[in-house]
């Protein structure tokens, strides 16, 4: 039997967590407490926060779903980066000790949770849905798209709610009130599509000083975004969009914005 | 059973702690050697309007040791502002041709051979 | 929230972004190694006469101003990422001595 088990298990190599711990009933500041976990090559680090949670201690709280980079529920910091914890490997973290904390820039809720209230209420705020500036009757048929036409946008729409940029985005952590990175790829989003036409109903949140314009352009939302969505990308195109905007309405007071 | 969240705080150093904003910090640093040579030049002007004498002396300055030292260093800086911000162009500025994007590296060789140029005709007509 | 007015500091953030990226290397380069090297000559009566033109005048002071306006802007931005926060007082020090050293720029030209 113990030919078919893999080398790591026959040598019961373990690894060392560092997780920050935060019981609001029991304590009033977070603090780490450690485990040891067993290495397998084809672990994640969500792995072995489910192992702690089955056989070690169950107290320990944390968000997660799909296992597999989709859904956005496990983001947390692992040795100081925004990651998805399904989506980090023990391997890659072999030698030495994981620390992983709650997502930067949000409030704890508990252990490993974060309150997300404040980023839906942006998310909302940029009104991601299409705005179309009359209904179009049934009859008239579907709106049309060309392949070329997603295309513009189509990088955008893979956002899930991570949060991953927001604990990146050192803006986010100088100001509460920055709408962010996803919100303003969400709207850019809607922007760009052919079918929208709310580009001046956002603005007001979208190219306030809490939108756009409190990003510096540090590019490390773009960096760790597991979806590759880019909302760096985003925010300077809006930023330029704005810009001409903003001219145009005084140039040229009456045009279509 | 309340709730109560625990906000923590970001250190006035908050740029030390990572690779990546270390380097952020350097970029936005290019600036500060924009300014101060910018002052360099108004300075440059405003001794052209003074005279042959005014003028003469700032360049003899300007070629000191010090001097050179200075310019040098700013020129470091100024060399790393230029490929940085051709680096990022595309993402603020992404092109299409007939819907079809160009691809970012061509339009940072653009900007690279637009240098280019530009740095040949200021150095030709400096030489002239 | 309401709409900003940042476009207006912004615009020239980025046109100057861009001009000193193309000229201000290949400036240091003249004033900082080829003339103390002896390998370029920048004589007052060439100078001079470069800025009499009112051509010369605009190249110069774009080459001045936009790359200096810039500089102005991304500091204020980065005082504030240092803490020094978003206050009057940073935008008294970024945008006024900025605006002093292009208010010089001109006047010099105007007089050249």
């Amino acid at each position: 039997m113990t030919d078919t088990m893999p080398l790591e298990v026959l040598t019961l190599e373990v690894l060392t967590l560092e997780v920050l711990r935060y019981r609001p009933e029991i304590e009033n500041e977070p603090k780490f407490q450690t485990y040891t976990v067993p290495y397998r090559d084809d672990w994640v680090v969500l792995d072995a926060l489910n192992h702690v949670k089955d056989h070690v201690d169950a107290t320990l709280s944390y968000r997660w779903s799909c296992h597999m980079a989709v859904c956005g529920s496990c983001g947390m910091m692992i040795n100081g980066e925004p990651k998805l914890a399904c989506h980090a490997f023990l391997r890659d973290y072999r030698h030495g000790v994981i620390r992983v904390e709650p997502l930067d820039h949000f409030p704890i809720e508990r252990d490993l949770v974060i309150v997300m209230d404040r980023f839906m209420e942006k998310l909302a705020s940029v009104k991601p849905y299409a705005i179309a500036k009359a209904e179009k009757p049934l009859e008239e048929g579907e709106y049309l798209q060309t392949p070329l036409q997603l295309m513009a946008f189509k990088q955008y729409t893979q956002c899930i709610n991570c949060l991953l940029c927001y604990a990146a985005c050192p803006q986010c952590g100088l100001n509460d009130n920055f709408v962010g990175p996803a919100a303003l790829a969400l709207a850019h989003r809607y922007n760009l599509d052919s079918r929208d036409t709310g580009k001046d109903e956002r603005a007001d949140v979208v190219a306030s000083n809490e939108g756009i314009w409190e990003c510096t352009f540090v590019g490390a939302c773009s960096e760790v975004c597991p979806k590759h969505v880019d909302p760096a990308a985003a925010i300077q195109q809006t930023k330029i969009s704005a810009s001409l905007d903003w001219f145009k309405a005084r140039l040229w007071p009456g045009a279509h914005p | 059973m309340s709730r109560r969240p625990y906000l923590r705080k970001v250190e006035r150093n908050w740029w030390l702690g990572h690779r990546r904003t270390i380097t952020y910090m350097v970029r936005e640093a290019t600036s500060l050697f924009v300014a101060i040579y910018c002052a360099v030049l108004v300075l440059g002007i405003l001794r052209l309007a003074q005279g042959r004498t005014a003028w003469d002396s700032f360049l003899s300055g300007l070629s000191s040791p010090p001097g050179v030292l200075f310019q040098l260093v700013c020129l470091a800086f100024v060399v790393y502002h230029s490929v940085t911000w051709f680096a990022l162009t595309p993402k603020a500025m992404p092109l299409t041709i007939r819907g079809e994007p160009i691809p970012g590296s061509v339009i940072v060789s653009v900007h690279y051979a637009a240098w280019a140029v530009i740095s040949l005709i200021v150095l030709i007509a400096a030489w002239i | 929230m309401a709409r900003s007015n940042k476009p207006i500091l912004w615009l020239p953030f980025a046109a100057g972004g861009l001009v000193a990226a193309l000229i201000i290397p290949v400036l240091i380069l003249t004033t900082g190694l080829l003339v103390p090297l002896g390998l370029l000559n920048l004589p007052y009566e060439k100078m001079a006469g470069f800025t009499h033109n009112p051509i010369g005048k605009l190249i110069v002071f774009g080459a001045v101003a936009l790359p200096a306006w810039h500089a102005a802007h991304r500091l204020r931005m980065t005082a504030h990422d240092l803490g020094f926060g978003g206050g009057a007082a940073v935008k008294v020090v970024c945008y006024g001595s900025i605006g002093v050293l292009i208010f010089l720029a001109a006047a010099a030209l105007l007089a050249l």
